[in-house]
């Protein structure tokens, strides 16, 4: 059953989105957050643990040091206060993902709360998102769904559970109610993503790959009329894990409540799944009162007190700021304001960054991102650095065009190829039989058949007319199905003719 | 403080995951009323000013530096499980979200 | 060996085996082939002591012969043996152990086997100390008398109808019935000096941190400590030391290093200590026999040179309140993962649908007992919404209000003195229906868990009504445990001397099992012994 939506600029003229974030940040930590037990994404199933991360009965937790640190510093790189002090609770719930029935959270004693982010929008305007908190809690296991419609929680006969997620550090990132972004909410929404992904990347506390999990958004949408103060009733949608995906699923959800509240039924406060084939939300869980999760202080673990030396300590290890950085960027890499922020809105300053470090020419990374893969990212709808670009094939491809191997024509053809799994750039030319052909016998022949072909415009060409050549390059170019060089081609066919261009 | 009743004690089985006969019900609801009244005297014993403890022996700052440990094969990790399948734990279908 | 010599190997204290076994005068092999043959001659039967749910005859026979192998070796191996290699031990069986099965008394982890080892049973281990098996209990640790182990209810070796205590009693009346010399409990709220109190042997919690939790499946975590259990005080220094000091994988534990307990217990003099009576626990509502036996306690300590004085501690009143909140509340927590998922019983319900919730339902209303129930629901109303601030919030400021009550008293006295128990062992089934009045046993022991310090009982006579034992509770501040050791074998020395020996003496022979009928040694170990 799919939902009623009104048009995004229908939903604007009547209504004001106020959003809300819960951002979970994986810690790429060695270790778990309470348990020795290695975290490391993709080991075969339940080989990732030890009795901590089972909860066997008598175990008991320590917390890992490192990821005190990394929240600590997530807080400051989010203009957070740190608290002095600090304790962890139980959030008591059944689910088979979580080992002891209970999460290990943070619940009124966040480590980092009351910061703030600048987020830089496209059409260069800043807007603040305010942060609630930022807090320390732990990671589930992962069930995979089977039997019946597979994959789906809905109709699966039963559930396989691999606890080697469990116990991974998180830090969960809360925003206060974001109000005034108007017609700007879903590209906010993916921009503030975007930032807090590029902040803990840019701190070293996490990998950052959102197509891993390793940052995942909660997106909480409310409307309410415009002029009111009073909030709207808002929904949750779950684990949106792409930029775009952040930006279309506020999108819609804008969309739905629009429409909800239009047809004078109230907004129903639920969980809404998030679904990328459709772009579309359904209906999760309703709150009910199975919500109680008595919360209380975890007997088992110590409070944690932050000395001020201790967070200087950490203050003073912190890389450059992300707008810094992007500042410092742009210098380097000598683009325009317009070029960088292109740039940065298609989210493809790191790879380009990574690119260059690889070995490529600032213009020539931009060309490839901004020119190429940005564009096949879009119709694939991924974000761009999900696509499988290895910066290494963009400098061997430039390399490959440099050393006049391939024409850029044909360099386009082999990202396809690489795209398609068929090896690396080399070997694609190697098998598709793609070369410049530089033996100019073959060439003239093609040029002579190309000009006999159309005496007419050879004429043109012969009385001045040299912008009619494109004709004679084209008939050329056919015969030799693309592999000839354009440029040494009309180098040719001037001289044939006699012509000083 | 309220009493607890038979629909109280309900919920709290829910919440709990222990299914219960309606005879259970009747009979835990008596029960924890008289322990529940027993106990209530708690809630009047400190004022405002006085600060809860939450551990006996106050101690801070108790960390384990990020260095591997000890891991079980899956064998081991499976070892005691009711039910398993392909190295993972194996359990009816979940009803929530449905 | 003989029978007559094996008997009196059993009544040996821990500290007379090891200097034995060091003597060579007896292997360890003797020594725990005897404590064997005794579990499998009073253990069993219908009205035996039922103190083991699961005997460890061949790993523990074969600690002993390694142990005796590096004896009868001589050289570096043998010096750096541990004092008690050798001496066997019994384990609750609420801490896990590799090789043999921990049930914590409940059909929920009925056969399950843990693939870790508890950090005290490694120290036992270390110091090749034989492990002869692990011993009954209330279920999950929730009870006074012993009766709710879902395995059956353990007898008190003083008189077969009556309770051992709880919820250690099958450590007490192992160490009672001499089936071992020494054990290992848990004492949450009084689980170890309650059961040593009604089975005249000496049972200690150690201040909170002192000894690791890891391993011990946690009942109520800001409360549990693992202590030892013994026939004497020195005995359970001996222990402590073994299994007491910093443990890195229990974030509660007391980074301080160990008091010399061994030294205290042998210091021998009480010259100039105050000892405080607390005004709150004794008196009304306590046995006459056992407030006759506490004053008598306290005569002999004062003719040992010890000045009495009375302390106050009026909040003590809602300790027990406060710990019927706390105790479920932790207790609701740590028990939701026996859930049928990832070990222990799975129980399908009876109709569909087979949803997890409802399987989780259905294992956890035939794995958990009564009061298990009972005090899981509890602690979830506790913590509920609307419910926190009045319940568990009050109650841990009544823990504040009970830690100052005893920084008082401390100012005033060295230890503290009391009953540990207001009455001696009941009889089975007096009050397994009344709940609240089986809670009021633990009244004078719960407030040292409340504020984490150290107790210890040893017995102190036999009531004159019922001729049962009287439990002598002593209390120290935190971090002080020797306090108690000094204390405890002063009087001990003083009691034995008045008594003409120890008070197990005056015990009554057990009666053999009605028929030579398979013993529970026999049989348990038939299918847990190879693991």
């Amino acid at each position: 059953m799919s939902d009623a939506i009104l048009s995004f600029e229908e939903a604007m003229e009547k209504y004001d989105p106020v959003l809300g974030f819960e951002v979970h940040v994986e810690l790429n930590t060695k270790t778990k957050m309470f348990s020795s037990a290695p975290n490391v994404f993709g080991d075969e199933p339940n080989t990732n643990v030890n009795e901590v991360d089972l909860g066997m009965p008598g175990v008991l937790p320590v917390l890992n040091k490192t990821a005190v640190e990394s929240s600590i510093k997530i807080g400051l790189a989010l203009n957070c206060k740190i608290a002095e002090y600090c304790r962890f609770a139980r959030k008591n719930y059944f689910y088979p993902d979580t080992p002891k029935n209970f999460q290990t959270s943070q619940y009124d004693e966040p480590i980092a709360y009351d910061g703030y982010l600048d987020i830089e929008l496209s059409d260069g305007t800043v807007f603040r998102v305010e942060i609630e908190r930022a807090h320390m809690e732990e990671d589930a296991g992962k069930l995979t769904h089977l039997g019946g419609s597979a994959g789906r929680i809905q109709g699966a006969d039963y559930s396989l559970v691999d606890y080697n997620r469990a116990g991974v550090p998180l830090v969960e990132i809360v925003t206060k109610p974001i109000q005034g972004a108007g017609s700007r909410a879903p590209e906010l929404a993916k921009a503030y993503v975007a930032a807090v992904r590029e902040i803990v990347k840019n701190l070293g506390v996490s990998d950052a790959r959102m197509e891993r999990g390793n940052v995942r958004c909660d997106a909480n949408v409310s409307l309410r009329p415009h002029g009111r103060e009073r909030f709207g009733i808002r929904s949750e949608t779950k684990n949106v894990n792409s930029l775009r995906a952040v930006e279309h699923a506020v999108r819609y959800e804008i969309q739905r409540h629009a429409a909800v509240l239009d047809s004078g039924e109230p907004v129903v406060q639920e969980t809404r799944h998030w679904h990328e084939d459709t772009r579309t939300t359904t209906s999760g869980r309703a709150k009910s009162d199975a919500d109680d999760y008595r919360y209380f202080p975890e007997p088992d673990l110590v409070p944690v007190v932050a000395s001020r030396e201790w967070v200087e300590e950490l203050r003073a290890t912190l890389p450059e700021p992300p707008a810094e950085r992007r500042k410092r960027l742009q210098a380097d890499w000598g683009y325009s304001d317009l070029e960088f922020r292109d740039v940065v809105n298609a989210g493809v300053m790191d790879e380009i960054e990574e690119t260059i470090a690889a070995g490529a020419a600032a213009s020539v990374a931009r060309k490839w991102w901004m020119g190429e893969i940005v564009g096949r990212a879009k119709n694939a709808d991924v974000d761009p650095g999900q696509l499988g670009v290895e910066p290494a094939t963009i400098v061997e491809l430039s390399k490959l065009v440099e050393d006049g191997k391939i024409n850029n024509k044909m360099a386009t053809e082999v990202l396809d190829g690489v795209l398609a799994g068929e090896g690396t750039p080399a070997e694609i030319v190697e098998k598709r039989g793609l070369a410049v052909v530089s033996d100019d016998g073959p060439l003239l022949e093609a040029i002579d058949a190309a000009l006999a072909a159309q005496p007419d415009v050879a004429d043109k060409i012969r009385g001045g007319k040299v912008q009619a050549i494109g004709a004679i390059v084209g008939g050329v170019m056919k015969a030799t199905r693309g592999q000839a060089d354009a440029g040494r081609v009309r180098e040719l066919i001037l001289e044939k003719l006699g012509v000083n261009a | 403080m309220a009493a607890i009743n038979r629909d109280d004690v309900a919920h709290l089985a829910r919440l709990a995951h222990i299914e219960m006969s309606a005879e259970e019900l009747d009979r835990m609801a008596g029960e924890l009323a008289v322990i529940v009244d027993a106990v209530k005297s708690v809630s009047e014993a400190a004022g405002e000013d006085v600060p809860a403890t939450s551990h006996p022996i106050p101690l801070n700052n108790v960390f384990r530096e990020d260095v591997v440990g000890h891991t079980f094969t899956a064998d081991q990790a499976l070892s005691g499980a009711p039910d398993s399948d392909e190295n993972r734990f194996k359990v009816p279908a979940i009803l929530d979200e449905a | 060996m003989n029978e007559n010599h094996s008997n009196q190997l059993v009544r040996l204290t821990a500290a007379q085996l090891a200097a034995k076994l060091a003597a060579r005068e007896v292997t360890a092999v003797e020594v725990v082939q005897a404590h064997l043959d005794r579990i499998a001659a009073v253990d069993g039967g219908d009205r035996g002591v039922h103190a083991f749910l699961h005997v460890n005859t061949e790993e523990a026979l074969a600690v002993a012969a390694e142990v005796d192998a590096i004896r009868a070796a001589g050289g570096a191996a043998a010096d750096e043996l541990h004092e008690l290699a050798g001496v066997p031990i019994a384990v609750k069986d609420l801490i896990v152990t590799v090789g043999q099965p921990t049930t914590a008394g409940s059909k929920i982890l009925e056969g399950w086997y843990s693939p870790y080892d508890a950090t005290v049973v490694e120290k036992l281990r270390a110091a090749k100390m034989p492990i002869l098996g692990k011993t009954n209990l209330d279920e999950f640790a929730m009870g006074s008398s012993t009766e709710h182990s879902a395995f059956g209810p353990t007898r008190n070796p003083w008189d077969p109808d009556r309770i051992p205590g709880g919820s250690g009693g099958g450590s007490a009346a192992a160490v009672a019935a001499f089936e071992a010399p020494l054990a290992l409990g848990t004492d949450t709220g009084g689980s170890i000096r309650q059961p040593g109190a009604v089975t005249g042997t000496v049972g200690v919690k150690p201040t909170y941190g002192g000894v690791s939790r890891y391993g011990a499946i946690a009942m109520a975590s800001s409360l549990d400590q693992i202590g030892p259990v013994s026939r004497t005080v020195l005995d359970s220094a001996l222990l402590h030391q073994v299994i007491g000091g910093h443990d890195p994988r229990d974030s509660t534990s007391l980074p301080d290093p160990l008091a010399d307990l061994v030294a205290a217990a042998r210091l021998g003099n009480v010259d100039g200590m105050k000892i405080g009576i607390i005004k709150e626990l004794h008196g009304e509502g306590y046995q006459a026999g056992v407030e006759h036996r506490f004053n008598e306690s306290l005569e002999l300590l004062k003719q040992a040179g010890a000045e009495i004085v009375e302390v106050s501690c009026p909040n003590f009143k809602y300790a027990l309140g406060a710990y019927y909140l706390i105790m479920p509340s932790e207790a609701s927590s740590n028990l939701a993962k026996f859930d049928g998922v990832r070990y222990g019983l799975r129980v399908l319900p009876e109709e569909p649908p087979m949803t997890i919730e409802r399987v989780m339902g259905a294992t956890r209303a035939a794995g958990f007992g009564d009061e298990v129930k009972r005090r899981v629901i509890l602690g979830t109303y506790a913590l509920s919404a609307g419910y926190y601030d009045a319940y568990y919030g009050s109650a841990q400021k009544v823990r504040t209000l009970i830690q100052r009550d005893f920084d008082a008293a401390f100012a005033k006295a060295d230890v503290l003195i009391s009953p540990t128990a207001p009455t001696t062992a009941f009889k089975l089934g007096e009050k397994l229906d009344d709940p609240l009045a089986m809670y009021l046993n633990d009244v004078a022991t719960i407030p040292a868990n409340m504020a984490g310090v150290p107790g210890l009982s040893l017995p102190g006579g036999l009531a004159d009504e019922d001729g049962l034992p009287v439990g002598i509770q002593l209390l120290a501040p935190a971090r002080e445990d020797a306090r108690l050791y000094r204390v405890g074998a002063v009087l001990e020395s003083l009691l034995e001397e008045k008594w003409g020996g120890p008070l197990l003496d005056k015990a009554p022979e057990l009666p053999a099992p009605e028929l030579p009928a398979p013993s529970l040694a026999e049989t348990v170990t038939s299918h847990g012994g190879s693991h």
